[in-house]
């Protein structure tokens, strides 16, 4: 029986429960007539069995699915005759797979060919023994848990049992998981993105990767190489990153703002709401989207226009890329700016249209200064998701480390990298696929810093004017 | 009343106020400019998709005659078994060049059989099987053409005038063809039901349909009650203590944490750790979920947040536990709000691709999946992989994915805002 029938077979075991607890609850009673002399409804009797039974048997499900492989391998290895198990671990997990493959044909019917090793086809029949019996197993296993919790909470039932209670215990310590969940995705960021990167620097010594001008992570390893020997010099990459975040700020920052100034002071609501829907557009369009718009519209137009004036443009230029990243931030630049400058105080703009200032003054010197720190807040929000976002650049950006300014040049940037080393396959001990940790780990650590200024300017602005 | 004695600052003030209107004219205009900018970039990018995406709407078919002869298909008419396994490629090559007797040169043939479709043959397989009759018989076929030849179409050049993928031999047939009136354009309803493929003319997306709704379930099903319940907690239960204040900080900044970095996670952790399969829609709905999870919350916090607090003190006051003061009194008011902000969060879900890539949904799968463990691959990925082919025809294809992709889009942002307009009139 595979997982997702279990959990169905869980949750249809719950469902029964529920229904034998209300049962139970109603004769604890002494008939239905008497039910108000419970403490709790017989629905909330119902529900706390359905909880106890469900959920430790989930919880069993999820460790069996964690630790099953792990333990089937050992239990293998065990068996293994001497000579193969004390292979090195890459040799072994080959042997191993082997082994595995033979299984799956034993599972599906298939005959081992007779020209097998003798030890292989033996190793196969006992997996394939142990995983019939691990998923016998599992299934007991599972029915027993939630059966047993079942009947130990249905036995407890009584007239002065307080189930309500006990439900709402369990009730608000699943919310207070469900919240933790947030955190642990948060630490499951840091430390898999740090184990790895540390790992890395084992091979590759920090200061090479932080301020090394070579990036080339594509060179073969050998074993008598000196390790890095500054092919993994990050800083090619953090100058292309910057390079086409720059651009796309010149872009998104003052039309983004203008847009936002035009909207809330001067214009009509019919256009605001014309507007406004036109915004989402830009903000909705996944980037997927802008990626395919900036490789094969944007980025050919600038070559041509480039070639018709006498400049040689590369076909994928920093200037493509930036400039559509930059139509992608304009939406979250204007709204964001928008919140800040309608949260000054009318009587500010009111004071200085009073004294005789036209509007346009009045929005210079006394709304964007009053702004400034949501604008900022703003800019720099916007800032960190540039620097984050992967597929425009993956798909309109290069590949290949370039140290330029030249915005007419192909550079390449921190999210590409990364795609470009984990996709395909991979083994997690080269220090190439550890690499993209570690530029994962740069990023990480760069919005999160970016992010947290931001919130902490837009947070002390507020403080002023509330 | 004469004016009195000109006062010098007065004078100041009007000498200067040309110039001041004149400065408020242009930062006005200056605005406009920027207003235009947004609406002329949103125009652009839908037209330039739009006029893309057209031409994969549409495919052109060439009727074939072919001679089902048995002796070619090496079987008889009473073996319903041989018709699945017969040699259709010699019918389909036997047939052209009945068609075509004068084509004798090695080259000149492979130009030949460069306008027809590889798929030609099982579309004459699926004829026969279909008819099984036919044996015997010389039936028209009507085949798909190449993609090259299908793009060269489309290109509505003058006849015979040549373009690059194609040669001389090539575009005269065509040009028989066609007077012959043996081309025929439909509607391709082989993009809706086709799967991935290596050739332009036979892919489709209902591979990377099916593998997107999958992994859309797998995200609604685990982040909108985690989201939820983590809402509720936040809001109704949790004390105001250093634990909640680490909580309630960390799913701002979760929020705004770079999408490929949720990529990273899954792959180590999901992947690498517990052992889940590569490339399957439940560690892509798994991922994504993480990643909606801050979005929903915030959203649905805000929706509770806006529930009066005199329904909380009704439900109190008659005796209701602080339990089912928030599931039966305060959620059902926040629904609503709750509902809008998970399609805005499984909105951006949808068009997520980055994260996609690190766990492996990028491989070229043409095998539509039946269930959440399959490989798989999601509309965004498919849109990059097809922009990414060197055949000039997947840029019409990638442009209807994405076209697909922005309607499903629209309709799910268009039903978050109807459900926020309908729950603010009932307010």
């Amino acid at each position: 029986m595979n997982s997702s029938t279990l959990i169905f077979v869980i949750l249809l075991l719950s469902l029964l429960s529920y229904w034998y607890a209300i049962q139970r609850s109603i004769k604890v009673a002494g008939g239905i007539t008497r039910v108000k002399y419970l403490t709790s409804l017989p629905k909330q009797f119902g529900l706390l069995t359905a909880l106890w039974c469900g959920v430790p048997a989930l919880v069993v499900l999820l460790l069996w699915g964690i630790f099953e492989a792990s333990v089937i391998d050992s239990l293998l290895v065990a068996y293994l005759p001497q000579s193969v198990a004390q292979l090195n671990s890459d040799q072994l997990g080959l042997q191993l797979n082997d082994i595995h493959i033979l299984a799956s044909d034993l599972a599906n019917g298939k005959l081992l060919q007779s020209s097998l090793e003798l030890s292989k086809s033996d190793a196969a029949h006992y997996l394939f023994q142990v995983q019939q019996n691990a998923s016998v197993i599992k299934v007991a296993l599972v029915v027993l848990v939630s059966a047993s919790a079942t009947i130990f909470i249905t036995s407890r039932f009584s007239q002065k049992y307080p189930a309500r209670v006990e439900l709402e215990k369990i009730i608000t310590a699943l919310l207070w998981a469900s919240s933790a969940v947030a955190l642990l995705t948060t630490l499951g960021i840091v430390l898999s993105v740090l184990f790895e990167s540390i790992q890395f620097f084992q091979s590759v010594p920090p200061w090479e990767f932080l301020f090394g001008t070579e990036w080339s992570p594509q060179i073969a390893m050998r074993t008598d190489q000196v390790a890095g020997s500054g092919a993994f010099g990050a800083i090619p990459l953090f100058a292309g990153t910057l390079l086409i975040t720059l651009i796309a700020m010149c872009l998104s920052v003052p039309s983004g703002l203008m847009i936002a100034i035009y909207l809330s002071q001067y214009a009509s609501s019919r256009l605001r709401s014309i507007a406004k829907p036109m915004l989402e557009i830009l903000a909705g369009v996944p980037t997927v989207v802008y990626g395919f718009f900036a490789a094969l519209t944007v980025a050919p137009l600038i070559r041509d226009l480039g070639s018709s004036v006498g400049l040689s443009v590369a076909s994928e230029s920093a200037l493509a890329a930036g400039l559509v990243m930059g139509i992608m931030i304009i939406p979250f630049v204007s709204s964001l700016s928008d919140d800040a400058i309608s949260a000054v105080p009318a009587s500010l703009k009111e004071g200085s249209l009073g004294l005789g200032a036209t509007p346009s003054e009045t929005i210079k010197l006394v709304l964007l200064p009053a702004a400034l720190p949501g604008i900022v807040g703003a800019i720099l929000l916007a800032l960190s998701r540039a620097i984050g976002e992967t597929m425009i650049v993956v798909m309109a950006a290069g590949m290949a480390a370039n140290l330029t300014a030249n915005p007419l040049e192909s550079v390449t940037t921190i999210t590409v990298q990364i795609v470009t080393l984990l996709t395909g396959d991979q083994e997690f001990d080269s220090p190439k696929t550890l690499a993209a940790f570690a530029l994962g780990l740069m990023l990480f650590v760069t919005t999160l810093v970016l992010n947290i200024i931001a919130l902490k300017v837009v947070r002390k602005y507020r403080e002023v004017y509330d | 009343m004469t004016r009195a004695v000109q006062n010098p600052i007065t004078e100041k003030v009007k000498a200067s106020l040309k110039r001041r209107h004149r400065k408020e004219a242009s930062f006005k205009w200056f605005g406009r400019m920027a207003v235009a900018l947004g609406f002329f970039l949103v125009f652009a990018l839908l037209a330039d998709i739009t006029s893309k995406s057209l031409p994969a709407f549409h495919q052109y078919w060439v009727k074939l005659d072919i001679e089902y002869r048995s002796d070619w298909l090496k079987i008889n008419s009473d073996d319903a078994k041989g018709f699945a396994k017969a040699n259709y490629r010699k019918v389909f090559k036997r047939s052209v060049y009945l068609a075509y007797p004068d084509v004798k040169k090695r080259r000149d043939k492979k130009s030949l059989f460069k306008l027809f479709s590889s798929n030609a043959e099982f579309t004459i397989k699926d004829h026969l099987i279909e008819n099984p009759h036919d044996l015997g018989k010389n039936i028209a076929i009507w085949v798909r053409m190449d993609d090259d030849i299908d793009s060269y179409l489309k290109e509505n050049l003058p006849n015979g005038q040549l373009s690059s993928r194609i040669n001389q031999k090539q575009a005269d047939w065509v040009v028989i063809l066609k007077q012959q009136g043996r081309i025929e354009k439909r509607f391709n309803f082989s993009f809706f039901t086709h799967s991935d493929s290596r050739e332009p003319e036979l892919a489709g997306i209902r591979g990377a349909f099916t593998g997107t709704l999958l992994t859309m379930l797998v995200t609604l099903l685990l982040s909108f009650p985690l989201g939820v319940a983590a809402a509720i907690y936040l809001e109704e239960f949790a004390p105001k203590n250093r634990w909640t204040d680490i909580i309630e900080v960390n799913i701002n900044n979760l929020a705004a944490v770079p999408s490929i970095i949720f990529g990273l996670l899954g792959l180590a952790v999901i992947i690498n750790i517990f052992g889940l399969p590569r490339s399957a829609p439940l560690v892509g709905g798994i991922v994504l979920s993480l990643m909606t999870l801050p979005t929903i919350i915030i959203a649905s916090r805000a929706s509770i947040k806006a529930v009066p607090p005199s329904i909380r003190e009704a439900a109190l006051g008659i005796g209701a536990s602080k339990t089912q003061m928030a599931f039966s009194h305060v959620l059902p008011m926040a629904m609503p709000g709750i509902l809008t902000g998970t399609i805005i969060g499984l909105a951006q879900a949808l068009g997520e691709t980055a994260p996609l890539l690190m766990i492996g949904m990028v491989a070229f799968i043409v095998d539509i999946p039946g269930s959440v463990t399959d490989a798989a691959t999601v509309l965004p990925v498919q849109i990059f992989l097809w922009a990414d082919s060197p055949e000039r025809a997947f840029l019409a294809k990638t442009s209807a994915a994405i076209l697909v992709l922005l309607v499903f889009l629209f309709v799910m942002n268009m039903s978050a805002s109807l459900l926020r307009q309908k729950f603010e009139k009932n307010k």
